[in-house]
């Protein structure tokens, strides 16, 4: 499909649809069912969304508090009496932190020999299979997988060992690395859609002035798409802020952030905490908090959150850089763009 | 192959950069064999029946977890069946209700929907996508659960399974529900994008032979797009198996198989799959045979992934031939 053509014209043959002689009535009954159904599960789908948003705003609104922005957990079985959120929210940004720190680089890097250098070409193949299948292991074998890396002798720096020396594997170190996998593939797909795009002659002008290909990349390519990868990355940021299972494993659900060892910022990240979301999980009636007005009105911050992600991410691919020239009206929707495992 | 100019810097960087990518590959090698080796133990100890039935499985897990062997039987004795079972039946009903819909609502979007819904439509779906499984969960257990316990389910039917099991409303069906809506908008997406991409010259000839416009869809469209469907279902399995949050808070920490005997009630029997197993069980992972069951329980998990990735790599290999890409 020549990119033109989809630029021109809006998708879907809509010349077509709005031909005011087709109606549905000479359909044949099924084919009327059908049609109907379509409309019926398009207003369905807007229905779940909307029902979502709704109850949790109502839920969020009656059960938040102020307070809780500054309170740190504690343990109490009464719902008044068991704090606020403080903890988890710096525990979410710990882990958003560390993650992203350790994907972005990484996964521009990956994306970056993928689309220009490729040699071997088998070896590059082989690579871009890796990444897919990174993108399709749940989040639940990473974490476990996790821990066994980090749990190891060698690795014990990185968070706290026992007197028995037993190293625990838990720790933000470990937790925002695991998260760094989950956030990859995103990071190296939308960078990859970003070099794409590019024209050579950008390339090609950039060698014609004898610079080397690293600094093409660096100084011409990477800054090109700067929306690409920041759309990327925002898209991890949103994997990792809402996935469970890793923080379940790898951070050892502590009520508050328990630091290890005594230099500041280092013994935070070697310590023990929790993050909303796992917030939420051990507030449910699944958990063993059980304090479910907690659980809405950190599932509300959360929910914001990610509302606020998504925004930016349609914003960066709606306007500026080469996405926007290309024009495809569907580009939003293609599945690069969903965090679409948790 | 473009020529460049290439000097010491740009080998060097051209090693470093290489030396990542294939870090991935080298994650991957040692996630298979680390998760394989530590689960090797229980497997070893159960053989091929691993995978069938016997017993409860929770009595299985809680007795490693005591370290004290179930009467008659080694302390690996483990019989996952409840568990695989599970996941087939959310996985395999979610994907398949997930199909259906997910195609009526992509050639909603892209043929039916007047401008100003599909304006709507394309945050709705990226909402559904960004929302963490987590609250879905939360939803589940606090708002639908309930509902379900104290509108659908008669008493007369709780009785009649409760030496068996209790019925709470976190059950099948619910946890199947909230599965679909969370594995729905990448299947949307996808088959969108692909029915999106279909030749408008390929309908309009279609068109032009007097066919109507559902039919031309149905036979031109949806022909075209098979492909991306099968890769969005391939996707949305592997998001629907690994899925261990969500199903763990619906699943009122019972390993149960829902029996297809009990009829009606079957829907409303709980349910708990491999993923959320690993989860619940995450405490146990000091003690060494219950991780190595867990970990058994991954590399299951693993494995499959492993397998659903080559499955969706071999359906991509279809779409090539007709220009669209997903």
């Amino acid at each position: 499909m020549s990119t033109v053509a989809q630029g021109l014209k809006p998708p879907s043959g809509s010349a077509v649809a709005r031909s005011p002689r087709e109606g549905t009535a000479s359909w044949p009954l099924a084919d009327r069912i059908g049609y109907w159904l379509c409309w019926i599960v398009g207003i369905g789908l807007c229905l779940i969304a909307l029902a979502i948003v709704l109850f949790m705003l109502v839920k969020g609104i009656s059960y938040l508090r102020p307070s809780m922005f500054v309170e740190s957990p504690a343990p109490s079985a009464v719902q008044s009496q068991s704090g606020g959120f403080l903890d988890p929210i710096v525990g979410t940004l710990i882990v958003a932190a560390v993650g992203i720190a350790i994907a972005m680089p990484t996964g521009v890097a990956i994306a970056a020999w993928l689309s220009e250098y490729r040699r071997p070409a088998w070896l590059a193949r082989l690579v871009e299979s890796g990444v897919e299948m990174i993108a399709g292991v749940p989040s639940a074998v990473l974490a476990i997988f996790g821990l066994l890396i980090f749990a190891r002798g060698f690795l014990g720096f990185l968070s706290e060992t026992d007197a028995g020396g037993t190293v625990s594997g838990k720790s933000f170190f470990a937790a925002g690395t695991v998260m760094a996998i989950l956030a990859l593939p995103l990071i190296v797909g939308s960078t990859r859609e970003g070099l794409a795009q590019l024209p050579d002659r950008l390339r090609e002008a950039s060698f014609a002035l004898g610079r080397t290909r690293i600094t093409t990349i660096r100084r011409v390519l990477l800054p090109a798409i700067r929306p690409e990868i920041a759309s990327g990355t925002v898209l991890g940021l949103g994997r990792i802020i809402g996935d469970t299972a890793i923080i379940t494993i790898v951070l050892g659900l502590t009520l508050t952030n328990e630091g290890v060892g005594h230099i500041p910022v280092i013994s935070t990240l070697r310590g023990t905490g929790s993050t909303l979301t796992s917030y939420i999980y051990a507030n449910s009636p699944a958990g063993e908090g059980s304090a479910p007005q907690k659980a809405y009105a950190a599932a509300f911050v959360l929910l914001m959150i990610v509302l606020g992600l998504n925004a930016i991410v349609t914003r960066l691919t709606n306007h500026g850089g080469p996405a926007a020239e290309r024009g495809r009206a569907y580009r939003l929707l293609r599945f690069e763009w969903i965090p679409w495992t948790r | 192959m473009r020529r460049w100019a290439s000097g010491r810097t740009d080998q060097r960087a051209e090693r470093t950069l290489g030396a990542l990518a294939v870090a991935v590959l080298v994650l991957i090698g040692a996630m298979l064999i680390t998760v394989l080796v530590k689960a090797w133990p229980s497997f070893a100890h159960n053989g091929l029946s691993w995978f069938g039935p016997g017993g409860d499985v929770d009595a299985q897990l809680r007795a490693m977890g005591e370290n004290k062997a179930l009467p008659g039987h080694s302390i690996y004795y483990f019989r996952a069946w409840p568990l695989i079972w599970g996941t087939l039946l959310t996985t395999v009903s979610a994907v398949l209700i997930a199909l259906v819909v997910s195609t009526l609502a992509a050639i909603f979007l892209t043929e039916f929907a007047p401008g100003a819904i599909r304006r709507v439509l394309d945050p709705v779906i990226r909402l559904l996508a960004g929302v963490p499984s987590v609250i879905y969960g939360l939803i589940g257990i606090l708002a639908i659960a309930p509902f379900i316990n104290n509108h659908l389910i008669s008493n007369s039917r709780k009785a009649s399974v409760q030496y068996v099991v209790q019925l709470n409303g976190a059950d099948l069906m619910t946890a199947t529900l909230i599965l679909t809506v969370m594995i729905l908008p990448i299947m949307v997406a996808i088959s969108a994008g692909a029915l999106a991409a279909v030749p408008a010259s390929w309908r309009e000839g279609s068109l032009a032979l007097g066919v109507n416009r559902w039919r031309t869809i149905w036979r031109v469209s949806l022909h075209t797009a098979r492909p991306a469907i099968v890769a969005a279902t391939v996707l949305a399995t592997a998001r629907a198996l690994g899925e261990a949050v969500m199903l763990s808070m619906l699943s009122g920490g019972r390993g149960f198989a829902p029996n297809l005997l009990d009829g009606v009630t079957f829907l409303f029997e709980p349910v708990r799959p491999l993923a959320a197993t690993i989860l619940q069980n995450s405490e146990g992972l000091t003690i060494p045979v219950l991780a190595h069951t867990v970990y058994a329980i991954g590399a299951v998990l693993l494995v499959s992934a492993a397998l659903l990735s080559l499955a969706g790599w071999a359906a991509k290999q279809q779409f090539k031939r007709y220009g669209i890409r997903a």
